[in-house]
């Protein structure tokens, strides 16, 4: 049964949540080694006569950096604290110009409707609902085999949408909207974080009298790269998967590198795409994201090679290419049943209609290329703990995972949202928001569930990457299990939408 | 095993209350050193210390008095005591898993009682709060986060230092007043407060009903008293029933306090068999 759970999970909920730590100046390419300093090292000197004191110090003003800012700033127990962000990404002070004209940038990330709720929770949905986003509620899965296929409906589950597609910039620029709107006090510093001091105990505070200099044991403290200091009770690591606070910390990593690269563009079709679609080829998935406006995403996973050639071909090759990978490019087109027409399954689903009877449709045609191409490696990471006594992990800091299902941001967006729960909870009884068994809460809570969802992930990138007869025929009934149990399909549309936390029959 | 801990706990707070202290090298340090200590006899009575200089010399607690009393050696000391105190993974970790559960029962009560707003995040500001029996601070300190002007007391000078360092580690707990002195000396001073807290000491009482009248008499007409207990051996059941009889015409709201093993987790309950929390309130008379 898990076999088929992991199988048939071949949803693609969209896209990828591509570099988003783009925004993340923190983490950009490292300048040398210099730069990294022990917390036990020589202290920097720091410019300016006091040091600023902040409740949080998020590091990384990506999207999910921000949708912390914004949780904390949305509820009454938190909104009174004060925050700093640290990012050296110009557009966080001068603010995000969006032109509705704007051809569809390729980064975007797939919401789900867990996340879109969030997002109204806190007030920031009402920024982004002028800008170009679409909703889907449909999804087809298939592969290169032609034996299978799963189609799912948002109808499946009661619902209206299955997930929403959203540029990259359109989100960054809502949360920064909320957060600007909010009465709350916060600071950007468009500065990089450099070191990091962290409570070394009682034992080694320097008593020096009745001055008021003296320096705070129970605070963390901040070297930012333009020489400015500051003291937080919490260090947020949202700085993306290459995380400075991650590294500073001292916290270890587990994780590979796949051999895959993937190809990200947006594409126009002559007519609206409301479907998600993705095929599972002999090199890895390619999926297509509806995105509005006659747009969508295209996001395919290969090898590092035949990814530099797909970059560099032309426009018009890779329009073909585009094309017959996902209509017969690589093998036929699959059959509505495995067995014949008294197909086994359709007695689990016998009185409970569903999206299954609903035959195999063919994606519909790419005309045009819309943007450039872009080329990212892919890799798996988890941070073997998220939280130390005054620092914590959120998003990609914490967790990579492989875009197959658009789950990254969505796990990001739910760390954001748990941990600005735990702090509101600490606040209630009054705790120091740095204590390290509170933090613990927060990783108890997601540590879980993250890793639940990223094994899955790499279940399926190692399941699909082998083509082996009878394997093959597993991955089909797979297909077919998901596409005809609806118990199942409903369990798998609840786990990718961000209503369930883990993914067995809970 | 949950028996075990409760063990633990309980023997974590018979420490607090008295000189017993952490280890066999302190408590040389601990008799030679400190001016008030408390003789860890059986009596279970929190006898008065010797209280002028004492009382005076934890009333400027912030002030350079208290710093050239106790010379850096002797502060590293208290440091690493405190520090081994606070450590919430340390030998004090089942008191620090207790206090959420126990904060969020007092906020509770004290918010419907004093309709303050409970999603403010200082609920209590205005309020004179005193934990009688504070220990190092564990619950003045939060309380003190929530807004209030808390007063701290406990018979064991070490704990009231212990205390000290802590809360003068963030302006915010800073204020909070700590006196090593007893609840009867502060009705002898006629100190009155909102709302009087006395956890996990009664059981160590030797009077728990004339405990109970001291803590009245601080608490202001229509304030609030809350008292824990730990409900576990004969005789601790034993005294907190008579506590509970001279209680029981003005409490007004119970909750037991129960320890999942599995969890590691405090939670309230209506169980009150094994450990439990009591709110009530002071008729105006």
């Amino acid at each position: 049964m898990n076999r088929f759970i992991r199988k048939s999970f071949a949803v693609n909920l969209g896209g990828i949540r591509v570099r988003s730590r783009c925004l993340c100046g923190a983490a950009a390419a490292g300048p040398s080694g210099s730069i990294r300093q022990s917390n036990h090292g020589q202290e920097q000197q720091c410019s300016g006569t006091s040091i600023a004191q902040y409740d949080i110090a998020i590091v990384g003003g990506g999207m999910v950096g921000m949708s912390l800012a914004c949780s904390l700033a949305s509820m009454p127990l938190t909104k009174h604290l004060n925050v700093a962000i640290i990012d050296s990404n110009p557009a966080l002070v001068n603010g995000i110009r969006i032109n509705k004209q704007d051809p569809p940038d390729p980064r975007v990330s797939t919401i789900t409707p867990a996340t879109t709720s969030m997002f109204r929770d806190i007030g920031a949905w009402q920024y982004l609902q002028p800008y170009r986003h679409a909703y889907f509620d449909q999804m087809q899965v298939w592969d290169y085999t032609g034996l299978g296929y799963t189609r799912y409906h948002a109808r499946d589950v009661d619902k209206d949408s299955l997930g929403c597609v959203v540029e990259n910039k359109v989100l960054q620029s809502s949360l920064l909207l909320c957060i600007q709107n909010a009465d709350f006090q916060k600071r950007i510093f468009p500065s990089r974080l450099v070191s990091m001091s962290l409570n070394p105990g009682l034992k080694s505070k320097q008593m020096d009298g009745i001055s008021s200099e003296i320096s705070r044991a129970d605070l963390a403290k901040l070297h930012l790269s333009d020489g400015t200091c500051l003291y937080a009770k919490l260090v947020v690591g949202a700085d993306g998967s290459k995380s400075q606070v991650r590294e500073l910390a001292g916290f270890k990593t587990t994780g590979w590198n796949y051999s895959q690269n993937a190809v990200i563009c947006t594409v126009e079709h002559a007519s609206e795409n409301q479907c998600a679609w993705q095929r599972f080829l002999p090199a890895g998935p390619i999926a297509l994201l509806p995105m509005g406006d006659n747009f969508s995403n295209i996001v395919w996973t290969m090898n590092p090679k035949e990814a530099l050639d797909r970059k560099s071909m032309t426009e018009i090759d890779f329009v073909k290419t585009v094309n017959h990978a996902l209509d017969h490019g690589f093998g036929p087109h699959p059959t509505s049943s495995l067995l014949g027409k008294g197909n086994i399954f359709s007695w689990f689903g016998a009185g409970v209609p569903t999206s299954g009877n609903g035959g195999f449709e063919i994606p519909p045609k790419v005309v045009k290329l819309a943007s450039e191409r872009m080329v990212f490696p892919l890799s798996l990471r988890h941070a073997n703990d998220y939280v130390s006594k005054h620092v914590a992990l959120i998003g990609d800091a914490a967790h990579t995972v492989h875009p197959l299902a658009g789950q990254g941001v969505n796990l990001g967006f739910g760390d954001a949202f748990a941990l600005s729960r735990v702090i509101g909870e600490a606040i209630a009884v009054g705790m120091d928001i740095g204590e390290a068994s509170l933090l613990k809460k927060y990783e108890a809570e997601r540590k879980p569930a993250n890793i639940a969802m990223m094994a899955i992930l790499d279940g399926f990138q190692k399941a699909y990457s082998v083509d082996f007869g009878p394997l093959n025929i597993l991955r089909a009934a797979g297909f077919h299990a998901a596409n005809y149990i609806s118990p199942l399909k409903r369990s798998i549309i609840s786990y990718a939408s961000g209503e369930q936390r883990l993914p067995l029959f809970t | 095993m949950a028996s075990k801990l409760l063990h633990r706990v309980r023997a974590v707070s018979a420490r607090l209350k008295y000189s017993r202290t952490l280890s066999p090298t302190l408590a040389a340090f601990a008799s030679s050193r400190l001016l008030s200590d408390v003789a860890p006899s059986a009596s279970t009575s929190p006898a008065p210390q010797s209280s002028g200089s004492s009382d005076k010399f934890e009333h400027n607690a912030k002030s350079s008095s208290v710093r050239s009393s106790l010379k850096d050696p002797e502060l590293a000391k208290f440091s690493a005591i405190a520090d081994t105190w606070w450590d919430s993974g340390g030998p004090f970790k089942p008191l620090h898993l207790m206090n959420p559960t126990r904060l969020a029962f007092i906020r509770s009560t004290l918010c419907r009682h004093f309709g303050k707003d409970p999603s403010s995040a200082r609920p209590f500001e205005g309020m004179k709060i005193v934990d009688v029996g504070c220990g190092g601070g564990i619950l003045s300190e939060p309380l003190a986060r929530m807004g209030a002007s808390v007063t701290g007391v406990d018979a064991v000078d070490k704990n009231i230092k212990i205390a000290r360092i802590h809360a003068d580690l963030d302006p915010v707990t800073s204020t909070i007043e700590y006196c090593c002195t007893t609840a009867e000396k502060l009705v002898e001073e006629q100190r009155k407060f909102d709302a009087v807290i006395s956890l996990e000491v009664i059981e160590h009482v030797a009077d728990p009903a004339e405990f109970c009248q001291s803590l009245s008499a601080l608490t202001i007409p229509e304030g609030a008293l809350v008292i824990s207990t730990i409900n576990r051996s004969m005789r601790a059941y034993a005294t907190a029933i008579v506590a509970a009889e001279y209680l029981l015409h003005w409490v007004k709201e119970m909750a037991g306090f129960v320890y999942n093993p599995l969890t590691g987790r405090w939670s309230l309950s209506d169980d009150v068999s094994v450990n439990f929390i009591a709110f009530g309130t002071k008729n105006s008379q």
